[in-house]
């Protein structure tokens, strides 16, 4: 059980209103670890404090054992850490294999002046691009729509899309940010079933959800947040049970409820 | 060289003149979030076609005094102004109000193009002579500062125009729709807020002041000319800027601060730069404060206030 | 690998070869325009090829990375005067095009790099100022600084430049060929420039295809999820930008050797503006649509110049509107009309990598 990331501390404030105070929590390798809780709890603060969106005032990250540079979401990335967006944010105008094909961008190495003068090692590059990003598009299983403009897809499938081009940055944690939102139990399902081939292969996630079913059923442990604050980390039954938990959404009733949403 | 109090004079003068334009900045890009371009050249259709009726006036009605006459040419062309305002609003900013950000702003630029080739057309590339009606004579010293009545006549009324357009914004009932719009179009419109009559207003709120402005930049100066409207409109975007774009007040402070650094900076600018740079560099400083300020504090002074765009 | 060339059946082509037909066009139109017009324009054939590759290096900035400059023209400028500093009486210095001209293009792309690392991260509309303000500050420098020590040699410009020498190959004088044809040097620089263009076009399809191009048309398309995937936004940015500045002062140097001489009134705001009009009148992002835009806003004006003077002599018994005013016009009206009405412009980009017209100016962070 090598732990993957360490949160220590993380404070964010924006002017009066604290958004997250001192949360720390540990992901480690080759689980899925759920944050959870109410809306307004901090969940994407945390995410973008994360991936580099925002500078915590306090608090520091550790990634596979070295410190992670704060606000830097380009560095971030280098580091192994990608994420999806709650809003999906595809290039729209540019087809999905395109999309994906940006996303190998940062672990590509042809430069300006190769690209230029074409040489072996950029020409090879760019097949082996092509390449890749078809094979993502088949891991998520929408291939037969590499050349269709990514605006056109079904919002399942950009949802697909968006977590495929984030697989092409080769990350070692893959934050997810309510994948699941807006999809119905079908779709859910087939997300569920993506993240667990995710997770086989190697790759740690991170997983932002408000639907309580997919949460308990895909997560080994769960964090939750309220009101910016951690207020419980442990693996989802006891998360269930937990009174501080269940006070948070419901409102202070201890009448614990399989499926309780928030 | 002049005192620093005359210098300083000078620099109120000219910046209550870039004030009065960068209202007409700040109000619709606080509003549209679009850099009017052709804002500055609205300025130089006021000055000429005030010019117009002026030579007019002096021929057909030759007995009306100095100030009527001028008055009479500012009303002309606070009016032709406003209809432009209107018309430019209507026929090439409306469409594009949910286009890309830089659609507006393309459109803008030629618009701007357009207004100057036109007014090329009608009155040639040569500079024209305003008939300055106010006297440019310099008054009695107060101080060791001469100051003339048209000097003087330019304080007074930018002073008035200022104060009577926070009053509309802050009293009346247009004004509160403006700020509404200003925050929030969709919000103000399901509130019941005619969100097209209001920007429309802007508009033509603005090319008022920019006509007065045009009208005043000539009577000090002395001349019109087709592309007199390039620079101050320039400037002023940049003491909109300077002061916050969008806050009104911004606008005000930022020009009269831009006009103050000018005329101070032009005195001086032989001394610290050893004689290598002149005054004729003084249009740089706007540009060089634009920079600086969007650079190290991009809301201004007085920070900015732009529509959210939900 | 079979399912792949199935699914995506452009792979492996470049970009079709709309931009080489128009430049087979071009290379063929020269003599035939001489034939058919005169050699004048010929002359304005010239000027245009200078215009394309304006063009084409404005296409990069603001086509292919989504950043309004408006003060383009100041690249333009930068790699003329280098010329004319370094080859013409002014400073006695007399060093061969082929150190020049790459000087010029060097002091551009730094140009480039000192404007665009504080000013990149402005938001579209600011950065289009910002912009306009360094063309500006170029011009009046280059206008002013004649005194205390004369530099530029101020509104007089620099003249007598030397003219473009390839080789030993002095191509402002005719080139003979045999004891019968002499090749006017207008054509000579007219197949000189040619080549350059289409050294251009190759160079910059190349970066289009590719994970630059890809890289810019995300930053174009959504900055925030550009960065999201890691792209260093700013560095490509700076990298669109002082390549774009590069063709520009490439392009200047050709300038003053063509025109022999060069002063700050080439280089005002009305040719930067110019230079977008033609990249947006043609199409945004589309080479071929760039290519096409400047060729017809040069060439339209001179046509106009010629038919409207006597049209209106004949109409009128004056001529209302000169030449120059008509390029404004037609410059202005262009730029409007395409704005409103096809905003993709004549030859809009088809998605290769997305539609710039569609995203260009979108902000960082919706």
């Amino acid at each position: 059980m090598i732990t993957l990331l360490e949160a220590r501390g993380i404070c964010k404030r924006f002017g009066g209103l604290t958004a997250l105070s001192d949360v720390s929590l540990t992901i480690r390798k080759g689980e899925v670890y759920g944050l959870i809780g109410p809306n307004g709890a901090g969940k994407t603060t945390f995410f973008n404090v994360l991936t580099g969106a925002y500078v915590p005032e306090a608090g520091e990250l550790v990634f596979n054992g070295s410190e992670l540079p704060l606000g830097k979401p380009h560095k971030v990335v280098e580091a192994g850490i990608a994420r999806t967006f709650q809003n999906i944010r595809l290039f729209r105008d540019m087809t999905a294999l395109e999309n994906v094909m940006a996303g190998h961008h940062i672990r590509s190495r042809a430069n300006p002046f190769s690209i230029l003068l074409q040489t072996q090692h950029a020409k090879e590059e760019e097949r082996l691009i092509t390449e890749r990003a078809f094979e993502l598009l088949k891991y998520v299983g929408i291939e037969r729509f590499a050349d269709t403009i990514s605006k056109n897809l079904s919002y399942g499938d950009q949802r697909r899309l968006e977590i495929a081009r984030a697989l092409a940055t080769e990350p070692q944690l893959l934050a997810l940010d309510e994948p699941a939102a807006g999809m119905n139990a079908t779709e859910t399902a087939r997300l569920r079933e993506l993240v667990q081939t995710i997770r086989h292969d190697g790759v740690t996630v991170l997983l932002i959800e408000h639907d309580v079913k997919l949460v308990m059923g895909l997560c080994d442990r769960l964090a939750v947040l309220d009101f910016g604050k951690k207020i419980a980390e442990d693996v989802p039954a006891e998360v269930q049970q937990s009174e501080a938990v269940i006070a948070a959404y419901l409102g202070g009733h201890a009448t614990p409820k399989a499926g309780a949403t928030a | 060289m002049e005192t620093l109090l005359q210098q300083t004079v000078n620099g109120l003068v000219v910046g209550s003149v870039y004030a009065l334009i960068a209202l007409g900045y700040t109000m619709v890009y606080g509003i549209l979030g679009l850099i009017n371009f052709a804002h500055g050249d609205v300025l130089m259709v006021g000055a000429l076609v005030a010019l117009e009726a002026i030579r007019l006036l002096q021929i057909y009605a030759p007995e009306l005094g100095l100030v009527p006459t001028l008055l009479s040419g500012l009303s002309i062309s606070v009016v032709v102004c406003m209809i432009l305002g209107y018309t430019i609003e209507r026929t090439a900013y409306r469409r594009l109000r949910n286009a890309p950000r830089l659609a507006p702003l393309i459109t803008a630029i030629g618009v701007s193009f357009l207004l100057q080739t036109v007014a090329m057309i009608i009155w040639g590339r040569n500079y024209h002579t305003f008939p300055q009606l106010v006297s440019t004579q310099p008054l009695e010293p107060i101080a060791g500062v001469f100051i003339t009545p048209v000097q003087i006549a330019i304080l007074a009324v930018s002073a008035t125009l200022m104060v009577a357009l926070v009053l509309l914004v802050n009293k009346t009932r247009l004004g509160r729709a403006m700020r509404a719009t200003a925050e929030n179009h969709k919000v103000a419109s399901l509130m019941g807020v005619d969100t097209n009559k209001i920007i429309a207003a802007t508009f033509v709120i603005g090319s008022a002041l920019a006509a007065v402005a045009g009208v005043m930049f000539s009577s000090n100066y002395g001349i019109a000319h087709y592309a007199m409207g390039f620079m101050p409109g320039l400037k002023a975007f940049t003491a909109a800027v300077l002061g916050g774009i969008g806050n009104l007040g911004g606008a005000m402070l930022g020009g009269l601060v831009l006009g103050l650094v000018e005329s101070i900076g032009a005195g001086y600018i032989e001394d610290m730069s050893f004689g290598f740079l002149n005054s004729s560099y003084q249009d740089i400083f706007a540009f060089i404060i634009l920079g600086i300020v969007l650079i190290f504090r991009p809301t201004g002074l007085l920070g900015e206030r732009v529509a959210d765009r939900a | 690998m079979n399912e792949l060339a199935l699914a995506i059946p452009w792979l492996g082509k470049r970009n079709p070869a709309a931009a080489r037909w128009v430049v087979v066009a071009l290379a063929v139109g020269a003599p035939l325009i001489a034939v058919l017009f005169g050699k004048t324009w010929v002359r304005i054939l010239d000027f245009a090829m200078l215009y394309v590759m304006l063009a084409i290096g404005l296409n990069l900035v603001v086509g292919f990375a989504g950043l309004l400059d408006l003060g383009y023209i100041a690249f333009y400028a930068v790699g003329a005067y280098t010329f004319a500093f370094l080859a013409s009486p002014h400073f006695e210095l007399h060093l061969p095009f082929w150190m020049v001209l790459p000087l010029g293009a060097a002091f551009a792309a730094l140009a480039g790099v000192i404007l665009g690392l504080p000013t990149l991260r402005l938001r579209g509309d600011y950065l289009a100022i910002v912009t306009l303000g360094f063309g500006e500050i170029v011009r009046i420098f280059m206008n002013n600084l004649n005194h205390p020590i004369n530099i530029t040699n101020g509104p007089q410009g620099i003249n007598m430049i030397d003219p473009l020498v390839l080789f030993g190959w002095d191509i402002s004088k005719p080139l003979k060929v045999g004891d019968e044809i002499t090749i006017n040097s207008l054509f000579l620089y007219y197949y000189v420039f040619l080549a350059f263009v289409v050294l251009s076009v190759i160079l910059v399809q190349r970066l289009q295809v590719s994970r630059v191009g890809r890289a810019w048309a995300a930053i174009r398309d959504d900055e925030l999820a550009a960065k999201a995937i890691g792209i260093n936004t700013r560095n490509m940015k700076l990298l669109a930008f002082s390549l774009g500045a590069t063709f520009g002062g490439v392009a200047g140097g050709l300038f003053a050797a063509f025109q022999g001489f060069v002063s700050p009134e080439s280089f005002s705001l009305m040719e930067s503006i110019a230079v977008l009009t033609m990249i947006v009148f043609g199409g945004m992002g589309n080479l071929a649509g760039v290519i096409v835009g400047a060729l017809a806003l040069t060439a339209l004006p001179e046509v106009l110049r010629h038919v409207a003077v006597p049209l209106q002599q004949a109409a009128f018994g004056q001529v209302l509107l000169d030449p120059e005013v008509l390029r404004m016009l037609l410059l202005s009206l262009a730029m409007i009309f395409m704005m409103l009405l096809r905003p993709a412009g004549l030859i809009p980009a088809y998605s290769r990598y997305s539609r710039p017209e569609l995203v260009v100016g979108k902000e960082a962070g919706r």
